[in-house]
């Protein structure tokens, strides 16, 4: 047993971490999240040639062939760094092609998603926002070739940069009778919309769908139980975010800290008092224990598939409240500074507000950790 | 990261296991041959080199690797099994601080009534007046020919009733600055002029008598009894806390009482209603989960970190810190689902489940304060691990 990253991931790790500051440090984040689309196609592209972009995607299908906690490892970086980027949707396209498409699909979208070319979202969540197949309202209307779909979903990730959907329907009254289907943005009744948010890098908004046409082999049908699939997806959708989490709360701590040490009120830095020093450390403790569960979920993902849905749960929730709180205490810990938009610790105050409902907020999540344990 | 045994580790786990299945009666059998059981335990288990199985095998430990030794106490603790060896004090820190500090002759002198759960080790750090702040510590230990003559007085000192030596902190100079003046002693709790006088706590007759106060009137203790060099006493002091405060026992014993918190709720009402139904009593029972496993993931990525011989200094706070929060807050919840009937102490018509929710919430200091209190954790962690100044 070893609870620790090989010498493989940390090179891997640095060679993230160096990228993103080269390529996209703060001043370019801050220039890319007042753009329309959100995201700098041309580092897009560059990270798909570099095979970021399709991590876990088997190499026959154009990926890198790694597994989630390398994944992980990523999402921490991007996290770190806040890249405005539409990585998360795509990651979870990707996946749900992968682990329920047939070979035939999988030929057909998995090279372009790993390399970049074309980007994935997923649309999963509806307006009660619960995050469970048996939830999902959306309405499929069987046709003699195929599916109309029509209804709204909400908290799609990139909507106006994504060029196709994975999108979650109900084919029948029963709880487990659901699909999903991948649609091209550009399908005639699809009408994904971004709106105006806390956090501006990321681009969040709805996806109306009013009849439209999904012939059959768009359908993935390559698994025993869609509905599995489609609650292993809003898993696989948690744990990515909790993943950023991570990454931004370690950031926001360093800055925190940094900062704790500069400013000198009544004669001595500011991170001399205890009064600021505790909450920092609590920080720090907080980080650390919920990354260690996001870490477990992640080896879960590829080898415990049974134990995924706890501790995704327990990782969420955790981050949730720990990014919540240092969002507030790093900004406070600022002082009146921390309310202006030239410091850079009110972009992590936002992200927080952007991954607290991300995939399952901390209410939901412990609730499910409960009503598992039989409760 | 790869949370599966290796073919080694299996084994091993397997070895512990079957040994357990051979030697560990039930629960029942044990109540009934009570210190018999015990002791004959102890010359199983040491006959294994399981007792001390963290000290290095020329010492007489078992040389386990720090993989081998999670998986024994792991093994153990769901086992449910009796403690590896009946010296606690001796196996945890004062063994390691003579094997690492100490000299051929001490370790020979007392090494192995350690193993052979002969001794019962105490620990002499805190003073009336030196709590958090150690390094100010006055007991006083003066040259004297081939003795140190000791006045002073140790307080908090866990069990000295039953104990037969004192690790103890000493000054034996006062004009050094507060960190270079300190040496550590071996005391013999039998020696002349040493007096042992019980310490009341809040829990009462409650909780069993475990501290007391150690008053030193020119108690002779013989130079070749000090460990390391004089002055050195700081440096064994600060290794010696952090063993005490690792461990992974804490996360079975969180793991059992969240357990029992949530069959108590399935009995209690909470306003009037189910207590189980209650949203804010659902969402308090799962974070405690959430920091039970995060704890135990914590302490796995250490034992890692252990393994590859990496930095893991901030690790026995960070545990701290969450088993002072888990204790404190599970106990609290016990009381809270207890209701009209958390006030009473004792097997009462008045009170429930014979009163062993209140043991606990009453209990807590030991745990909290014993070791370093939390908010000392939290001035270790922001400077050593965040590199923010010292107070």
């Amino acid at each position: 047993m070893n609870f620790g990253f090989t010498e493989e991931q940390n090179r891997l790790r640095n060679e993230f971490r160096r990228f993103l500051d080269e390529r996209s440090p703060m001043a370019e984040v801050r220039r890319i999240a007042e753009t329309g689309p959100g995201y700098s196609h041309d580092l897009w592209q560059e990270m798909g040639r570099l095979g970021w972009l399709g991590l876990t995607v088997p190499e026959a299908y154009g990926g890198s062939g790694l597994a989630w906690i390398d994944l992980v490892i990523l999402l921490e970086e991007t996290g770190r760094s806040l890249l405005p980027s539409p990585l998360i949707g795509h990651v979870l396209a990707t996946n749900a092609i992968l682990e329920a498409g047939s070979e035939e699909q999988k030929q057909r979208w998995l090279p372009d998603l790993a390399l970049g070319r074309r980007i994935g979202s997923v649309a999963l969540v509806e307006e009660d926002d619960v995050h469970s197949s048996a939830a999902i309202r959306l309405e499929g209307r069987p046709t003699g070739a195929g599916w109309l779909l029509s209804g709204k979903k909400c908290s799609v990730a990139d909507p106006e940069a994504a060029d196709l959907f994975v999108v979650a329907f109900r084919s029948g009254q029963a709880p487990e009778e659901v699909g999903m289907a991948v649609i091209d943005a550009d399908a005639p009744g699809v009408d994904p919309r971004a709106y105006a948010m806390i956090d501006a890098t990321k681009r969040m908004g709805l996806l109306n769908l009013s009849e439209v046409q999904v012939v059959p082999d768009a359908v993935l049908s390559e698994t025993r139980s869609p509905a599995n699939a489609i609650d292993r997806l809003l898993d696989a959708g948690a744990l990515a975010v909790a993943a950023e989490m991570g990454g931004s709360v370690d950031e926001a701590l360093r800055i925190t800290v940094e900062y704790a040490k500069q400013r000198i009120q009544f004669d001595r830095p500011i991170g001399q008092y205890q009064g600021v020093k505790h909450p920092l450390a609590e920080m720090y403790v907080d980080a650390e224990s919920f990354k260690s569960l996001v870490y477990y979920a992640a080896w879960c993902f590829d080898n415990r598939g049974e134990e995924l849905s706890r501790y995704v749960s327990l990782a969420k929730a955790y981050a949730t409240e720990a990014f919540v709180r240092t969002g507030v205490d790093s900004v406070q810990i600022h002082g009146a500074v921390g309310f202006t938009t030239a410091q850079d610790i009110q972009l992590y105050f936002k992200r927080s507000k952007w991954a607290r409902p991300m995939f399952g907020d901390a209410e939901a999540h412990y609730e499910r950790v409960v009503a598992e344990r039989g409760f | 990261m790869d949370f599966d045994l290796t073919p080694e580790e299996l084994a091993f786990s397997r070895e512990v296991q079957g040994f357990i299945a051979e030697h560990l009666p039930s629960s029942e059998e044990r109540s009934k041959t009570g210190g018999t059981f015990l002791s004959e335990w102890w010359r199983l288990i040491r006959e294994k080199r399981w007792v001390g199985f963290d000290w290095p095998k020329e010492f007489g430990g078992g040389g386990g690797t720090v993989m081998q030794q999670y998986i024994l106490k792991r093994e153990m603790l769901s086992a449910r099994a009796p403690a590896l060896g009946r010296d606690y004090t001796g196996l945890g820190w004062v063994g390691p601080a003579i094997i690492q500090f100490g000299n051929d002759e001490q370790r020979a002198r007392y090494l192995p009534d350690i193993l052979d759960s002969k001794s019962a080790w105490c620990t002499g750090y805190s003073e009336p007046g030196v709590g958090s702040d150690l390094a100010s510590l006055t007991c006083r230990a003066v040259r004297d020919g081939d003795d140190y003559v000791v006045n002073g007085q140790k307080t908090w000192t866990s069990m000295a009733h039953f104990g037969t030596g004192l690790i103890c902190m000493v000054r034996t100079d006062p004009s050094a600055p507060k960190h270079d003046g300190i040496s550590c002693l071996l005391i013999d709790l039998a020696s002349p002029g040493i007096e042992v006088q019980p310490i009341e706590s809040f829990a009462g007759d409650h909780f069993a008598h475990l501290y007391n106060d150690v008053f030193f009137c020119d108690v002779r203790v013989p130079v070749t009894n000090r460990v390391g060099s004089e002055g050195q006493g700081w440096e064994i002091l600060c290794s010696a806390l952090q063993r005490e405060r690792s461990g992974i026992a804490e996360v079975n014993r969180h793991h059992e009482a969240l357990e029992r918190l949530f069959k108590l709720a399935e009995g209690s009402l909470i306003a009037g209603q189910p207590a189980l139904e209650n949203g804010q009593l659902r969402r308090k029972l799962a974070a405690f989960d959430a920091r039970i496993e995060a704890a135990r993931l914590n302490g796995l990525r250490s034992l890692t970190r252990q393994v590859r011989g990496e930095d893991t200094q901030s690790d026995a706070s960070i545990n701290k810190l969450h088993n002072c929060d888990l204790l404190v807050e599970m106990a609290e919840t016990g009381l809270q689902l207890l209701g009209g009937a958390s006030p009473y102490v004792g097997d009462s018509d008045a009170s429930l489940y014979k009163g062993r929710w209140q043991i606990g919430a009453l209990g807590w200091p030991t745990t909290v304060i014993g070791g370093g209190t939390p908010n000392v954790q939290k001035n270790i962690i922001a400077e050593r691990m965040l590199g923010l100044p010292k107070d």
